[in-house]
């Protein structure tokens, strides 16, 4: 046994030296694209600027090392990493702490390790593809003199016992020192933290397995360290606070007597250790330490009350005892509508007129409302149930204000919103509308699919103060260009706001703006930013608000020109010769067990609940944070927790009474690729095609080694004689919610109707997930052993891909009319294709299977005309039609 | 001949003096650049220094034999910029094997010399590798600091070129010097680690870096410290401090380097800092002084001089430290 117990030297622009005196070294994770919704929008956007402010924050806040990750398929890691590097080493208050470059590939860890001077960690390595492969990289990042984090993990998986987690980090050091000659003191282990208390008899060694293995490994293994992410061990108590700081204290003072030394924990989720309840941590240890056989029941017991406490702190009526007027401004500010009725009444009587009490005390709740939203103090979910408060209250008093003559309430301004034609996504702009009708704006809702002259028609018609559009697929930027043409052709002199996904900044200044000329076109990023735009707009200010935008739109038009040349495109022949490269081998490819198409109707929902992604639910409501710990985030944990609740509830409905049907079809079909096309074949005999996919290939120039990537790649060639398959499928969760829809709206409750479009969004994503695993283990069967077990922990990539036309790797949305034929989707689904290429219902997803297991999401990135004349060409379509279709990738 | 790392147990080793200082000597003029090589280069040459030990091969030879006399037992080749980066801004990217190369066969034969007159003091050659004129982990471009001029890729292909040709010249030690820049730095030693793995052969390396000013910092902003734990994942022979700085405002970073280096330290400050003229004035005595101090806190294993320093200056600090015990090593 070793009494050496290693000092690690890591630099930034200063030293940060770890030895066994020191204390638990802090790792900051919010600059991580897995981890952080937030970061990964700024990253997605281009924002930097905001990035860095994250990276800063955090050293600032204490962390001693900032981990990296742009780990994200719609991202391109490789750039991101290099220039999120380049930028924090200008920042000396951020540089001066060393950096961990974590990813799971290689090509990111190693392109990252060539843009830090300091000595870094690498996140990490593992022996999970063999050894020859660890030696490569291992030697490599010695080379680059980086210090390392090995996970515990070799060719037969995860180490989830205390002997897997010894034999693998033994193994792995042992390989490091005597092989690699590796530095001792720059090993650092992960030996997995898992979680405890789930249940499962399996799980419950878990913690004990980890300090077990912890200290052998700090006795055994001389210089090594050892790293974790403390937050998984109470993963089955999220939600519960009191519950999860109380676990991760005492786990992290265990690990830390045991020799953990560094790792990542959220400092806010943190009780310290001596003020945890002494029953709670009696709890809390029992099952840590695996000390007794109801260890579990007890903790949950004890879990059950802490919650149950807190129900009953909530339903405090104290409220009711103060005057009329506050009690509307609770309610409005809390969005509870039990009592509005009443209130409104007696309210009501206060007042000569009912109009009255809506410009009184409801207006001025709502302006406490929308002060609090505007100062962040609010978040969206909270305001829309103000809004449906206040749409109740003023539901009351309409039969009693339209019994008065004039009875008209004054609104600050008049805003007409639509989801442009061939569109039907309107979550987002429901959301806008409820926040400028909570700030007293008059909203004019056109509902979807709305023609550009049937908008100005209307906005004449009803003198509206300014148009907002929205849309979600790539079509609608077109024919959002098409509504400000026809503006400008009718001299209509208002504001246009532009706003939805895939809108831009740079979009509406470089292909809106220019296009209207009689008022200001202006993107607005999202619904809290909506009311102070429109403020703006209207207010007496409107001229130099309009002169700062026009400024700042003519500098994103600058800038695009100058980014524009400095890109180069390789001519399609040229990015051809460059494909992805697969060495073909039949033993790659499964023959699936399915040939042709098999349909479902009325899937079980309940089966699809536990495929859910809950994080992309929360960003609809503008609550960024990865799901569960926004649950219990600092800054907007309360109000995702309560959002969360309102959801599970509907979530139960929606499944116990069907409010929805699933629907689906999926269909495997032999395939080969030519060139840049699949041909995909009735039967075996690969004689009579019945489509032919076309494919987009990327044609920006790359760094040598890195392909020109079209779908079509990832398809054995026809020549090579391989014989190949591609699926294709659709699904909806969409069909049926009309009705309720409809229902939420007469009881002007804004808030249940866009959380079910939300859940639906959610459940019709399940659904594809299902449907995907389902074909990769029993359709297509080249999974079959697939386990995913822990995969709500560690987001195992899976073998395969499921590209959907109209988003990156295909941005072509014309793909979905041949697959929706090929598959006969519409009679089969209830799905169908809208002008736009749109799917209605809107919660529905398409996309293609593709099973090799080099094939990976990309994104097309900008293309060509030569390319839109050749697909145009294969398509047998005029150039010109492509060009619109394709013009959002168009370079 | 009795091998560095022993002979670094023994007593402290003298590296010589400032290439560019004793060349100025001989007001040479733009022929002398191209005499025999580069008649009819088109761009001007004069003042490329590492080009002379091509053409003027008799001066370098010369330099090298002088600070050999003063006492030094480590000569440097005349190699600052012998990396197609630095030598791209004369069109002479073709011609860095050939400096590296015959710079170096010119100091080995000199160094051969001496150690056949005297082999109880046998003399070494240090391939010098200098920072080339791009920083890697620096914007050139103010409005966007997250632009490189340079990739740590080109930097390590630019290396791995000078580090052969030394080694095919017959150096005996590799030095990375003047590191304003710690990416550079490791790009060189990375360069260095694959060409040893390629060939066979493993040279002892010293890595020398560069504090800018008082800051206490590298141009790049690295402490003493995260500087030498940034490179320290090489065997090297020393780490140690060069240029910018005179002896005395030297002193407080190689304290650091006392402390916490666990390689030999080295020192090669400059006579000083340089007069309204750009010329270093401060004297052999002056310098000596200064040093006298290093010697007596027994912070350094190997010294010599940077900017301005002369065979005078060496020989003052090789008298000197003749007299003092090396700086004892840290166990790791």
């Amino acid at each position: 046994m070793s009494k050496y117990k290693g000092t690690l030297k890591l630099s930034g622009l200063e030293p940060l030296i770890v030895t066994p005196e020191s204390n638990f070294i802090n790792v900051g994770e919010r600059t991580n694209v897995t981890g952080s919704r937030a970061f990964l929008r700024m990253i997605k956007e281009g924002d930097f600027e905001a990035a860095i402010a994250v990276a800063r924050d955090q050293v600032e806040g204490g962390a001693q090392i900032i981990d990296i990750n742009m780990d994200e398929g719609m991202i391109d890691g490789k750039e991101a990493m290099v220039r999120f590097l380049n930028l924090i080493a200008a920042e000396p208050d951020i540089s001066r702490v060393p950096v961990m470059i974590d990813s799971s590939k290689w090509e990111i860890i190693e392109a990252g390790l060539k843009c830090i001077q300091g000595k870094g960690v690498v996140n990490s390595i593992s022996l999970k593809e063999g050894e020859e492969n660890f030696i490569h990289q291992a030697k490599i990042i010695k080379r680059y003199g980086a210090a390392v984090i090995v996970m515990a993990f070799d060719e037969n998986g995860q180490a989830d016992n205390y002997d897997r987690r010894i034999e693998i980090c033994k193994r792995a050091y042992d390989i490091l020192v005597n092989v690699v000659k590796f530095a001792k003191d720059d090993i650092i282990f992960d030996p997995n933290i898992f979680p405890v208390a789930t249940g499962m008899e399996e799980h419950n060694n878990n913690a004990l397995d980890f300090f077990r293995a912890t200290k052998w490994i700090r006795e055994n293994l001389p210089g090594a360290h050892i790293s974790g992410g403390v937050s998984n061990v109470s993963f089955s108590f999220r939600g519960n606070d009191k519950v999860r700081e109380a676990m991760h204290s005492a786990f992290l003072y265990h690990a830390i007597q045991n020799g953990m030394d560094m790792g990542i924990v959220n400092p806010s989720m943190l009780e310290v250790y001596d003020n945890v309840d002494k029953e709670l941590l009696e709890y809390v240890e029992d099952v840590l330490f695996n000390k007794r056989s109801d260890a579990t029941e007890r903790l949950l017991e004890y879990a059950d009350t802490v919650t149950g406490e807190g129900k009953k702190r909530e339903i405090d009526l104290s409220w009711r005892n103060v005057p009329v007027n506050e009690r509307l401004s609770y309610a409005l500010v809390k969005g509870l509508v039990e009592f509005i009725d009443e209130d409104v009444e007696e309210c009501r009587h206060q007042f000569a007129r009912p109009i009255e009490v809506i410009e009184g005390p409801l207006m001025d709740g709502m302006n406490i409302v929308g002060d609090l939203f505007g100062s962040g103090k609010m978040f969206l979910p909270q305001v829309v149930k103000s809004a449906r408060v206040m749409k109740k209250a003023v539901a009351y008093l309409l039969p009693f204000i339209e019994a008065e003559k004039d009875g008209v309430q004054s609104f600050s301004g008049k805003i007409l919103m639509a989801t442009v034609k061939g569109d039907v996504h309107d979550i987002g702009k429901n959301i806008v509308g409820v926040v400028l009708a909570c700030n007293n704006y008059e909203v004019i809702d056109m509902g979807v699919m709305v023609p550009a002259d049937k908008i100005i028609q209307k906005a004449i018609e009803e003198n509206v103060d300014i148009i907002g559009l929205s849309g979600l697929i790539t079509p609608s930027l077109d024919e959002m260009v098409t509504v400000a043409k026809e503006m400008e052709r009718a001299n209509l002199k208002i504001p246009l706001m532009i706003g939805g996904a895939t809108t831009s900044k740079v979009h509406t200044a470089v292909k809106i703006d220019q296009n209207f000329t009689k008022d200001q076109a202006i993107h607005v990023l999202d619904a809290s930013r909506a009311v102070t735009v429109v403020e703006s707009l209207l207010g007496v200010r409107k001229e130099d608000f309009i002169l700062n935008v026009k400024a700042e739109y003519e500098k994103l038009r600058e800038h695009y020109e100058k980014h524009k040349n400095a890109k180069k495109l390789l001519s399609i022949e040229k990015a051809r010769e460059n494909k992805f490269q697969i060495e073909w081998s039949q033993s790659d490819i499964t023959t699936p067990s399915l040939i042709g198409t098999q349909k479902f109707i009325s899937y079980s929902l309940g089966e699809l609940v536990d495929y859910i992604d809950w994080t992309p639910f929360f960003q609809t409501w503008e609550l960024h944070g990865k799901f569960p710990n926004i649950l219990t985030d600092e800054v907007v944990g309360v109000e995702a927790t309560s959002l969360y609740k309102d959801a599970q509830l509907m979530l139960k409905q929606i499944v116990d009474k069907n409010w929805l049907s699933a629907n689906a079809v999926i269909g495997l079909f032999p395939a080969n690729s030519i060139g840049d096309d699949i041909e995909i074949y009735s039967d075996e005999n690969r004689y009579k095609v019945i489509h032919i996919q076309h494919s987009l290939r990327q044609q920006t120039q790359k760094v040598a080694g890195q392909p020109n990537i079209a779908l079509s790649d990832f398809i054995a060639p026809k020549e090579s004689g391989i014989k190949d398959y591609i699926g294709g499928f659709v699904v909806t969760t969409g069909v049926g919610m009309d009705e309720h829809i409809a229902r939420f709206e007469n009881d002007h409750d804004d808030y249940s109707s866009i959380l079910l479009k939300a859940l639906a969004d959610r459940l019709a994503e399940a659904f594809a997930e299902r449907m995907h695993e389902r074909v990769r283990k029993e359709f297509w069967g080249y999974a079959k052993s697939e386990s995913l077990e822990n995969s709500d922990l560690i987001k195992e990539t899976y073998q395969g891909i499921r590209p959907a036309p109209g988003y990156p790797a295909c941005p072509d949305h014309t793909e979905k009319i041949g697959l929706f034929e090929l598959l006969n989707a519409t009679e089969i689904t209830g799905v169908s294709l809208t002008e736009s290429l749109a799917m209605l219902p809107a919660s529905s997803v398409s996309g293609w299977y593709f099973a090799h297991p080099q094939a990976k999401y990309f994104g097309l990135g900008k293309i060509n005309n030569d390319q839109v004349e050749d697909i145009a060409k294969r398509k047998g379509k005029q150039s010109e039609v492509m060009e619109r279709w394709l013009s959002s990738v168009l370079f | 001949m009795e091998k560095i790392q022993d002979i670094l147990k023994k007593r402290i080793l003298i590296l010589d003096g400032a290439m560019g200082t004793m060349i100025q000597r001989h007001k040479l003029e733009e022929e002398d650049f191209r005499k025999g090589w580069f008649e009819n280069h088109t761009h001007p040459l004069k003042g490329n220094n590492d080009l002379l030990s091509l053409t003027r091969p008799e001066i370098i030879e010369d330099i090298h034999r002088q600070y050999f006399e003063a006492g030094a037992d480590i000569a440097e080749t005349n190699t600052f910029s012998g990396t197609w980066i630095a030598q791209a801004d004369y069109s002479l990217e073709k011609y860095v094997y050939d400096i590296n190369f015959y710079s170096a066969q010119i100091a080995k034969k000199v160094a051969q010399e001496f150690t056949e007159k005297n082999p109880s003091k046998p003399r070494f050659v240090a391939g010098s590798i200098g920072p080339t004129n791009r920083t890697a982990s620096i914007s050139p471009d103010v409005n966007d600091p997250g632009f490189r001029g340079i990739s740590f890729d080109q930097l390590v292909d630019a290396y791995t070129e000078q580090v052969n040709a030394l080694i095919d010249g017959g150096v005996d030690i590799l030095l990375v010097e003047t590191v304003f820049d710690t990416l550079n730095a490791k790009a060189a030693l990375f360069a260095i680690d694959q060409v040893f793995e390629k060939r066979g052969v493993e040279l002892p390396i010293m890595v020398s870096g560069t504090i800018t000013d008082q800051s206490g910092r590298t141009l790049t902003g690295q402490t003493t410290e995260a500087f030498l734990i940034s490179i320290s994942h090489m065997p090297l022979l020393s780490v140690g401090l060069n240029c910018a700085l005179g002896a005395s405002m030297m002193r407080p970073y190689l304290q650091i380097l006392n402390q916490t280096c666990t390689f030999n330290v080295s020192a090669h400050p400059n006579a000083g800092l340089p007069n309204a003229f750009g010329k270093y004035d401060e004297t052999p005595e002056l310098m000596a002084v200064q040093i006298k101090e290093f010697l007596d806190e027994g912070l350094v294993n190997i010294i010599g001089g940077c900017c301005g320093t002369t065979p005078d200056h060496i020989k003052a600090i090789a008298d000197l430290a003749a007299t003092y015990q090396p700086r004892e090593q840290l166990t790791k």
